[in-house]
């Protein structure tokens, strides 16, 4: 090779003389630009469907919306004088706070608006949503002009109007951005007084995270504890008997996941097979196994195997069996080679399986809501719940978003101890 | 085949067979017998059955039939790992997940010895090996020869008195091998280990062992040390599988005591030594090593039987000439010459006449 | 005989304006409602007549009334309302009709009267709960018990008697229904329940109430499971939709009663959407004001055990249209039935319900 030339700080030189380094830069950018382009419609099906969904969570769980207005916009007036009141002051707001509210909720009432500040509001107050439903024609007919004052005649169309929390609701929740979903999603509410957590019989979230994320991880446990041989197995067989038990370790895939769900029902009843065999054997209690924590954890296991299995069995498929046999003739005992020399092999399957596994039953809400009985069920049965019956989005979204900064945390101190680099996914 | 069990024999195969499958025999009717300190290899084409026979005398493979006995004592129901045999695997099989000295610690860990006693052996295991500063290393961090050398010091850390190898060299390049080759005879000798190695390559094969056994078909057929393989092949299949070699075919005219006569398929008449041909009439095919082949009459004996050659091709190899001939209408019949200050430098198209002494020819089954 | 006529009559008038204003009117309608047999009896009972009557009309079903709400708002968002008559459930009719996606109605003039003159008004009574909410049918949350496996219960407190009725009882995993009957069985008057309920003190007295049996509850989440239960014996009451309980009783032949005491009734009806343009709005009034008559709503009865939302089609039910069996006794509201009813509170429900509803997990973890 002809001697590489050298510019005055010492930088390889290419034979044009421009900086060897910016010459295969430029040679690497059309690469680059080619390979850009290949991938759009991959990057874009991406942004579109996962970045934007997630941006759109994150966004809704600090938004102060009421439908699809935020609450200041439908609430000017009020949000403008409300400010100078201090509810601690135990007096209700003054009579321009009342008049803003006439003036406001007419407008609101006009577009059909005044039961969406009314839902809105009452996410933080119950009884606020019938407070503004049923005040909003009764209030459009007010007149501006000689109906004052106003703070008597709301409080004459419904005596709620006179009750100072419901105004402190108003106060607190008139900005554009609020933190009152993420408060409620820990358990947590703002009254007069400040940030304080709910009454004890009201506390149901963070009970919640806490139960769903131990229930995950007995899931993933069962799982690793049952796909581990199976996959084992799966690996050891020679590849046309391993692609037909494959195919078995799939085949619930191919049943409903509810019809799966209801087997299990049957299945594990009181009145069901395996209490009648229960029974049969001569013992008298029959077991709870369902409609309970041990009755999710079955049918979850159940339902999640095969995401368990087919990682390890990837993983352990590349293992040869030299391994195994070079330990024996080294002296190890069969436990000993599994142990030491076949089991740490495969743990780049256990943390793909396991973190699938894991995130897959952290979402799950299906099957905890059917044979979750009374404390079964997971966080994401409430985020539905919000989602789909209380239409609460912003607190849904709240939710979805500590979910998802837990599985993160996980994850991240999952790459702390054992690294991401050893997770194999196939 | 005629080592039967003898006292002094270290390792023992006695009439043992495999089959994978119940239907087809792997191993047919296999009788070795080994003395402590021999380095025996086994040769053969792909599929003969060597790493079988491996596979059993380290006890992850069961014998269907017949007997192994390892000092004596048959080890059939021995489990593997107590049978304290070394292993080097043909594709080495060091835990990817340890650092080569952790590798190295294994059968000693397992073996109960303490911190300071196995560190000290592994470095001189290591040392043995000249790896010594690469004990931190995982295996992906090594060269393929290194890995090899890591094996092997692998195997014989825990100072087995049985060393089996299949094909450690297999994927090593022409130099590297040959150095290993001398390193593994060495180290094999220096230390007096038993070893069972395994290989298809037959210089490998002729250059390392006391004795080599060569497999096909499932069987030994012919185990003996490197000379006499190369010099008195018993049978065709050891005659063409080991060195170079040229066939003639015929029929056994007479056989007279120490030589035969042989005719050709083209009518030529030759001289060669009868080794597994019993009478007159008998098809045979004649095998003569292309360095045995003479073209000077002068050192022919006298009423020597000469057949008539057509040089084809002429090859320069240095040290050799190398000249294939058309003969007896084989147009693959190869002479080697030395490349001596007097030697004829044969050229195409010329003709010839070629002889050979009759106890270097020989009249094996057809 | 003059009911017939009447409505001849009344089918000409329509159908003569419907001549008058023909250009008014387009000829293609959709429809939205939930699917399934419920759908089926709407088609059955007054989509195919009215098709029949009036040549070349046609009508789409869309089953889409599940996101009624949700689909609405984005077409009225848009702009592009392609619905015309939507089937929902009272509670989304009141926000549809808050938010001004359904159009309001004008009961009397826009409704038939009732055979004998009454205004439609007064024939549906309270089941007219918003302005833009025409009832069609009244169905009911109420409870089903195994006739072999306890006593015949008489009123809905014996749900909280397990002495009386041993065994498990299956709730639906949610307040609505459960806190009233609970309070109900505490004493409670019906018109108090829901004041009792805004208070602290109210719901701990339901709690406290529902505590009583806590231990013997297998909680639904879906209609379809208690029906389940009942029939394989996991529980022996258990509330649900009377029209499951119908179809386990008379089509499955289960030994299942029926408890009609405190049954929670709720409505399903018609809305139309708001700013509909004239031609199809005429065609969806001239749909509605057939569809909803005192014969039509008595005809649907026939493929549904779900009750007329008018009071002068009671008298008109007759038989299940396939299993010939008299419906009156198994309509929610045939007076024997309806003698201890409540209607679904959905108005107070919205704005306790998500409180409640935290506050009822809650109990259910303890
Ligand atoms: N586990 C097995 N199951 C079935 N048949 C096998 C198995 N292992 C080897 N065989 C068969 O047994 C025969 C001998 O195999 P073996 O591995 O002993 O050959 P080899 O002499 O070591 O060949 P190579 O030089 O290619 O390594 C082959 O025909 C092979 O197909
Ligand atoms: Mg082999």
């Amino acid at each position: 090779m002809a001697h590489a030339e050298t510019d005055a700080q010492g930088r390889i030189l290419a034979a044009d003389g421009t900086p060897l380094k910016q010459s295969l830069q430029r040679a690497l950018r059309a690469q680059k630009m080619r390979a850009l382009l290949l991938i759009a419609p991959l990057l874009l099906f991406v942004v579109i469907t996962f970045v934007m969904p997630i941006g759109d969570m994150l966004l809704r769980s600090v938004q102060n919306k009421a439908g699809t207005h935020y609450v200041p916009d439908l609430i000017p007036n009020v949000a403008e004088q409300i400010e100078d009141w201090d509810p601690a002051s135990g007096e209700l707001p003054p009579e321009e706070v009342f008049r803003a509210m006439v003036v406001d909720l007419q407008v609101a009432f006009d577009e059909k608006n005044h039961t969406q500040l009314g839902r809105r509001f009452n996410y933080e107050s119950p009884g606020m949503d019938s407070l503004f439903r049923t005040s909003g024609r009764r209030v459009s007919g007010l007149d501006l002009e000689t109906d004052g004052p106003f703070r008597e005649a709301l409080i004459d169309i419904n005596d709620d109007w006179g009750d100072l929390e419901y105004w402190a609701t108003i106060k607190a929740n008139s900005g554009y951005y609020t933190n009152s979903f993420f408060l409620a999603a820990v358990d947590m509410e703002r009254d007069s007084t400040g940030i304080a957590q709910k009454d004890p019989d009201q506390r149901i979230y963070r009970k919640l995270l806490v139960r769903t994320l131990w229930l995950s991880a007995v899931i993933t446990f069962c799982t690793l504890l049952l796909g581990y041989p199976v996959a084992w197995l799966l690996a050891d067989l020679p590849a046309r008997k391993a692609n037909l038990l494959l195919i078995l370790v799939l085949l619930p895939f191919w049943t409903s996941l509810l019809v799966r769900t209801s087997s299990w029902k049957i299945l594990l009843q009181q009145e069901g097979v395996i209490n009648d065999f229960w029974v049969w054997l001569g013992f008298v209690e029959r077991l709870s196994l369902i409609n309970n924590q041990l009755g999710v954890v079955i049918a979850m296991t159940h339902i999640l195997l095969p995401f368990m299995i087919l990682p390890l069995y990837s993983v352990m498929k590349t293992i040869p069996p030299s391994y195994l046999r070079a330990a024996k003739s080294l002296g190890a005992t069969n436990w000993t080679a599994f142990w030491r020399v076949y089991f740490p092999q495969t743990t780049a399957g256990i943390g793909a399986g396991g973190l699938l596994v894991f995130i897959l039953a952290v979402g799950y809400f299906i099957t905890p809501e059917l044979v979750g009985g009374a404390d079964g069920t997971f966080i994401s049965n409430r985020i539905y719940f919000q989602f789909s019956a209380i239409g609460n989005w912003g607190l849904a979204a709240a939710l979805g978003t500590i979910m998802l900064v837990v599985v993160l945390v996980l994850y991240y101190v999952y790459d702390r101890l054992v690294g991401i680099d050893n997770v194999k996914l196939g | 085949m005629a080592d039967g069990a003898s006292s002094d024999a270290f390792v023992e195969f006695e009439r043992v067979q495999k089959s994978y499958d119940g239907e087809t025999l792997v191993v047919k009717d296999l009788n070795l017998s080994m003395p402590k300190g021999e380095f025996l290899t086994m040769l053969g084409p792909s599929g003969s059955g060597k790493t079988t026979c491996l596979m059993m005398l380290a006890g992850f493979e069961t014998a269907t039939h017949g007997d192994i006995r390892l000092d004596g004592t048959s080890i059939n129901n021995i489990p593997p790992h107590k049978r304290g045999i070394g292993m080097v695997f043909q594709n080495y099989a060091l835990f990817p997940h340890m650092t080569v000295a952790e590798n190295l610690a294994f059968p000693l860990e397992v073996r109960g010895l303490g911190k300071s006693e196995r560190e000290e052996k592994v470095q001189r295991a290591l040392d043995m090996v000249q790896m010594g500063a690469f004990g931190g290393r995982r295996p992906a961090q090594l060269s393929g020869g290194q890995q090899q050398r890591i094996a092997l010091a692998r195997a014989l850390v825990f100072e087995p008195e049985l060393v089996l190898m299949d094909e450690p060299l297999g994927a090593l390049d022409k130099q590297l091998r040959e150095h290993m080759q001398f390193e593994i005879t060495r180290l094999a000798h220096e230390l007096g280990i038993t070893t069972v190695y395994v290989t298809h390559d037959q210089t490998e094969a002729l250059t390392m062992s006391d004795r080599v056994a060569v497999f096909d078909d499932g069987r030994i057929q012919q185990l003996a040390p490197p000379d006499v393989l190369y010099e008195r092949p018993e049978n065709s299949f050891v005659a063409q599988f080991i060195g170079e070699n040229n066939t003639l075919e015929g029929v056994i005219k007479e056989i007279r005591g120490e030589t035969c006569i042989v005719q050709l398929d083209d009518g030529e008449i030759i001289d060669a030594n009868p080794v597994n041909v019993t009478e007159p009439g008998e098809r045979t095919k004649v095998s003569i090593r292309p360095e045995r082949v003479e073209y000077n009459m002068d050192r022919l004996q006298e009423g020597a039987h000469t057949l008539k050659a057509e040089v084809l091709e002429f090859v320069y190899m240095g040290d050799i000439f190398r000249t294939r001939l058309r003969v007896a209408g084989n147009e693959d019949f190869v002479i080697k010459t030395r490349n001596a200050p007097d030697q004829v430098r044969l050229k195409p198209g010329q003709q010839i006449e070629i002889g050979w002494l009759p106890q270097d020819c020989r009249a094996l089954d057809a | 005989m003059t009911l017939t006529r009447t409505l001849m009559a009344t089918s000409a008038l329509t159908l003569a304006a419907g001549m008058v204003t023909a250009q008014d009117m387009v000829n293609d309608m959709t429809l939205v409602s939930w699917g399934g047999a419920y759908q089926a009896s709407q088609h059955n009972a007054y989509v195919e007549p009215y098709l029949a009557m009036n040549d070349g009309v046609s009508a789409v079903w869309d089953e889409s009334s599940a996101e009624a709400v949700t689909k609405l708002r984005a077409m009225s968002e848009a702009g592009n309302i392609t619905w015309d008559v939507v089937d929902v459930v009272a509670a989304d009719a009141m926000r549809l009709c808050d938010e001004g996606l359904a159009m309001e109605i004008d009961f009397d003039t826009m409704l038939a009267p009732a055979p004998d003159g009454t205004p439609a008004t007064e024939d549906f009574g309270d089941l007219l709960v918003n302005e833009c909410f025409i009832p069609q049918i009244v169905y009911s949350t109420t409870f089903g018990y195994r006739t072999d496996l306890i006593d015949q219960p008489t009123s809905v407190c014996d749900i909280f008697d397990l002495e009386g009725f041993p065994g498990q009882r299956a709730l639906e995993k949610r307040p609505i229904g459960n806190m009233e009957w609970a309070l109900i069985c505490d004493g409670v008057a019906i018109e108090d329940v829901y004041d009792e309920l805004e208070t602290e003190e109210g719901v701990a007295r339901a709690f406290a109430k529902l505590d009583t049996i806590k231990d013997s509850v297998v909680w639904w989440s879906a209609g379809a499971e208690t029906p389940q239960l009942l029939a394989d014996g996991e529980v022996v009451i258990g509330s649900t939709y009377n029209g499951r309980l119908f179809s386990a009783i008379e089509e499955q032949g289960q030994p299942i009663g029926m408890l009609w005491d405190w049954q929670m009734f709720d409505i399903d009806g018609w809305i139309i959407p708001a700013d509909l343009p004239e031609d199809r709005l005429n065609r969806a009034l001239d749909f509605i004001y057939f569809a909803t008559d005192t014969q039509r709503l008595a005809d649907q009865a026939k493929y549904i055990s779900y009750g007329p939302a008018r009071a002068s089609s009671a008298p008109l039910v007759g038989d299940h249209a396939e299993l010939g069996i008299e419906m009156a006794p198994h309509m929610p509201t045939d007076p024997a039935n309806a003698v201890n009813t409540f209607l679904f509170n959905y108005n107070w429900w919205a704005s306790y319900r998500d409180d409640l509803d935290a506050q009822f997990q809650a109990w259910l973890l303890q």
